[in-house]
C-alpha cells in the first residue's frame, strides 16, 4: 500500500531519521511504537507531505508521493489525525466533518451563487453524510455544539470522522487513544477494528501497548531515528533491543507502557 | 441623457455647497426639483401633489448627505475587501492601494479615453484584482506581522508610483475634474451584488474553508484542501472589490490624489473590517458603516471629536474583540448553548 524506501531527514545537523524502510500493508493494522524523540510522528509529517524527506523515496499505490504538496496526498487517498488535536474548536461537530468533505462537494463554487433545489438537496445530502460519519464515533447526539466544548476523547474521535469525511483508502491515527479512559480505549479499539474490516488500511502510532499489541497484525519500533525491530506483536514483545530501548530510556517511558510491554 | 444628468449632479453638488457655508438651502434643492419634477406635473396632479412632497424630503435629504451616503456605499465595499483575507486569517494591509490602482485606472480611462462609467469601474476591479494575482503567489507564503509588513510595502510602493508618474497620474497635484457619473443607486447595486455573493459564499463550504483557515490551516491542507488557491481567491477578490470601491468613489469626488491612498486608509479599512467582525460578511457592513458615521455622529462634541471616536472604538475592541458581528452571534448561540 505505502512504502518508505531509504528515507533520511536531517533537521540542521541532527538525523531525525536515518534510512528508514518500511510498508505498510494493506490489510492488517500496522503499528508504528518507539520511546518518545524516536520520530514517529516525523514518518507521519513524511508521508502526509508536511515534511519533505532530505533523501529517499515514499510510494503510495505503486506512484511515488514525493513533491506533492499535503493536500495532493490527501486526494490520492491519504488522511491523518494529530498527536496534538488540530481540530477546528470554533466550529460545530457537523461544520467540522463537513470542511473535511468539501473536496468531494458535488456542487461547484459557481453554483453556490443562485439558491437552487438542486443546489439544497446537494447540501441537505452533505450534511446527512457528516451526520452519518459522527455517528460512526458514537457523537451523533453533539453534531450542533462547538467542537472545543467536547472532551478530550471526544474531541479524538471527532478527529476521526474527520479524517474519515476527506474518503481515504489509508489512514494514519497519532495516538488516538492519548488522554482516554479505559472504556473509551476499549471502545476505541473496536471502532479501529471494524474500520479495517470495513476495508480500510490503518497504521497507527501509540503508546499505550495493550492498545497497539490488542489489534495491530504487524509492528515497527523505532528508536532514536532507526528502525530497531520490525513484525508480529509476539516477535516485537520478545525481541531483547526492543524491551532494551524502552528499559534503558528510563525518564522518558511511563511505567504503564513498560508494564504492558512485558 | 447622460448629459443632463451631468448637469444635475453638478446643480447638487453646488448644493451641497452651499450648505456647508450654510446658505441659501431651500433655494438651491428647490430650483433643482422644479427643473426635474415639473414636467410630470399637471398629469396627474394629487399624485404628483404626494410624491412632490416625499420626493421633497429625498431630494433635501439627498442635497444635504449624499456624500455621506455615497462614502457609506464605497466604504462597505472595502470593509467586505478586507472582511475577505480576514475571514481567511490573513493580515493584508494593501487594500488602500488596491483602491487607489482602481480609482486611477478608472478615472483615467473616464477622463482621456472617454469611455463609458461602466466599463472604466469594470477595468477599475480588474486591474487591482490582477495586480493581486501577481503579488499573491510570494506574499501569501507569509503570515501575521510578516504578511502586514510586506503588504504595507507594496502599499507605499503604489502610493510612491502614483506620486512620481506625474505624466500619468498628474503626481501630488492628483487627477481632477473626473466626471461625476456615480449615482446613488450604482453603489447601491454594487454594494448589494457583492454583499450577496459573499454571503452566499460565507454560507456555502467556501466560507467554511475560510474559516477553517483561520482557525488551523495545516489541518485544512491535510483535509485535501489547497489552502493557496483559497487564499489567493481571497485576495484577488478583494483587490478587485477595493478597486471598485475606488472606482465609485472617484467618480463622486471629482479629485483624486495619492495621498488618499496611502497607510491612513489602510488602517481605515483594517479598522472597519476588525471592527465589525470577519465572522460574517454583515460584520463589514457594520464596520464599514459604523466608521463612516461615527464622526459624523459625534460632530456635536466639537474638539473633542476624535478622542470620544477613538475612546468608543477602543471600547467596541476590548469587549467584544471578535467584533460587533460576534456580539450578535453570541445572543444567537445563547439558546442553543442552553438546550444542550
Amino acid at each position: 500500500m505505502l512504502t518508505l524506501s531509504a528515507i533520511r531527514i536531517n533537521f540542521g545537523g541532527l538525523q531525525v531519521l536515518q534510512d528508514i524502510s518500511l510498508a505498510i500493508p494493506k490489510r492488517g493494522i500496522f503499528g508504528l511504537i518507539g520511546p518518545n524523540g524516536a520520530g514517529k510522528t516525523t514518518v507521519f509529517n513524511l508521508i502526509t507531505g508536511l515534511l519533505a524527506p532530505s533523501s529517499g523515496t515514499i510510494e503510495f499505490q505503486g506512484r511515488p508521493l514525493n513533491g506533492l504538496a499535503p493536500h495532493q496526498i490527501t486526494r490520492r487517498g491519504i488522511a491523518r489525525t494529530f498527536q496534538n488535536i488540530r481540530i477546528f474548536k470554533e466550529m460545530s461537530l457537523t461544520e467540522n466533518v463537513l470542511v473535511a468533505m468539501g473536496r468531494q462537494a458535488r456542487y461547484s463554487a459557481l453554483r453556490v451563487l443562485l439558491p437552487s433545489a438542486s443546489l439544497r438537496a446537494a447540501q441537505h445530502r452533505e450534511h446527512s453524510e457528516a451526520k452519518e460519519l459522527l455517528a460512526r464515533v458514537g457523537l451523533a447526539d453533539k453534531s450542533e455544539i462547538l467542537a472545543g466544548r467536547l472532551s478530550y476523547g471526544e474531541q479524538r474521535r471527532l478527529e476521526i470522522a474527520r479524517a474519515l469525511a476527506t474518503a481515504p483508502k489509508l489512514l494514519l491515527l497519532d495516538e488516538p487513544a492519548a488522554g482516554m479512559n479505559g472504556a473509551e480505549k476499549q471502545q476505541l479499539m473496536e471502532e479501529i477494528v471494524k474500520l479495517e474490516e470495513n476495508g480500510l488500511s490503518l497504521a497507527i502510532i501509540e503508546h499505550d501497548m495493550r492498545f497497539v499489541m490488542g489489534i495491530c497484525r504487524e509492528i515497527a519500533v523505532l528508536n532514536f531515528g532507526q528502525l530497531i525491530a520490525q513484525g508480529t506483536p509476539e516477535a516485537i514483545r520478545a525481541n531483547p533491543d526492543v524491551v532494551e530501548a524502552y528499559l534503558g530510556e528510563e525518564n522518558e517511558v511511563d511505567s504503564a507502557s513498560v508494564k504492558n510491554l512485558s | 441623457m447622460p448629459a443632463k444628468a451631468g448637469i444635475h449632479l453638478r446643480f447638487r453638488w453646488q448644493a451641497k455647497e452651499d450648505l456647508d457655508s450654510g446658505l441659501r438651502r431651500n433655494d438651491s434643492w428647490k430650483v433643482d426639483f422644479d427643473s426635474t419634477v415639473s414636467q410630470a406635473v399637471g398629469l396627474e396632479p394629487r399624485i404628483v401633489g404626494y410624491q412632490s412632497t416625499s420626493m421633497e424630503w429625498i431630494e433635501t435629504f439627498w442635497a444635504t448627505y449624499s456624500t455621506l451616503v455615497l462614502s457609506v456605499g464605497t466604504n462597505v465595499l472595502l470593509a467586505l475587501s478586507i472582511y475577505l483575507t480576514l475571514a481567511c486569517g490573513l493580515l493584508t494591509v494593501a487594500n488602500a492601494a488596491f483602491m487607489g490602482i482602481g480609482a486611477y485606472t478608472a478615472a483615467l480611462l473616464s477622463l482621456h479615453s472617454g469611455s463609458p462609467f461602466y466599463l472604466s469601474l469594470l477595468l477599475g476591479a480588474m486591474l487591482p484584482a490582477a495586480v493581486a494575482l501577481l503579488l499573491g503567489p510570494p506574499t501569501l507564503r507569509l503570515s501575521g506581522v510578516y504578511l502586514a509588513m510586506a503588504t504595507l510595502a507594496f502599499g507605499e510602493i503604489v502610493r510612491i508610483f502614483l506620486l512620481n508618474s506625474e505624466n500619468l497620474t498628474g503626481g501630488a497635484l492628483g487627477l481632477n475634474g473626473i466626471p461625476q457619473h456615480t449615482r446613488w443607486f450604482d453603489v447601491v447595486a454594487i454594494v448589494v451584488a457583492a454583499l450577496y455573493t459573499l454571503l452566499r459564499f460565507a454560507g456555502s463550504r467556501i466560507g467554511r474553508t475560510m474559516a477553517a483557515i483561520c482557525q488551523d490551516e495545516v489541518a485544512t491542507e491535510l483535509m485535501g484542501l489547497n489552502v493557496r488557491a483559497y487564499k489567493l481567491f481571497a485576495f484577488v477578490l478583494g483587490a478587485g472589490l477595493a478597486g471598485l470601491a475606488g472606482g465609485l468613489n472617484a467618480h463622486f469626488t471629482f479629485f483624486i490624489s495619492p495621498s488618499e491612498y496611502g497607510f491612513d486608509r489602510g488602517v481605515e479599512i483594517l479598522a472597519m473590517g476588525v471592527l465589525g467582525g470577519t465572522g460574517s460578511p454583515w460584520g463589514a457592513v457594520i464596520g464599514g458603516v459604523l466608521i463612516t458615521l461615527l464622526p459624523e455622529l459625534l460632530r456635536g462634541l466639537g474638539d473633542y471629536r476624535p478622542l470620544i471616536n477613538g475612546v468608543i472604538l477602543i471600547i467596541i475592541i476590548l469587549y467584544s474583540p471578535k467584533g460587533i458581528w460576534d456580539l450578535t452571534r453570541f445572543l444567537q448561540r445563547k439558546p442553543v448553548a442552553a438546550a444542550n
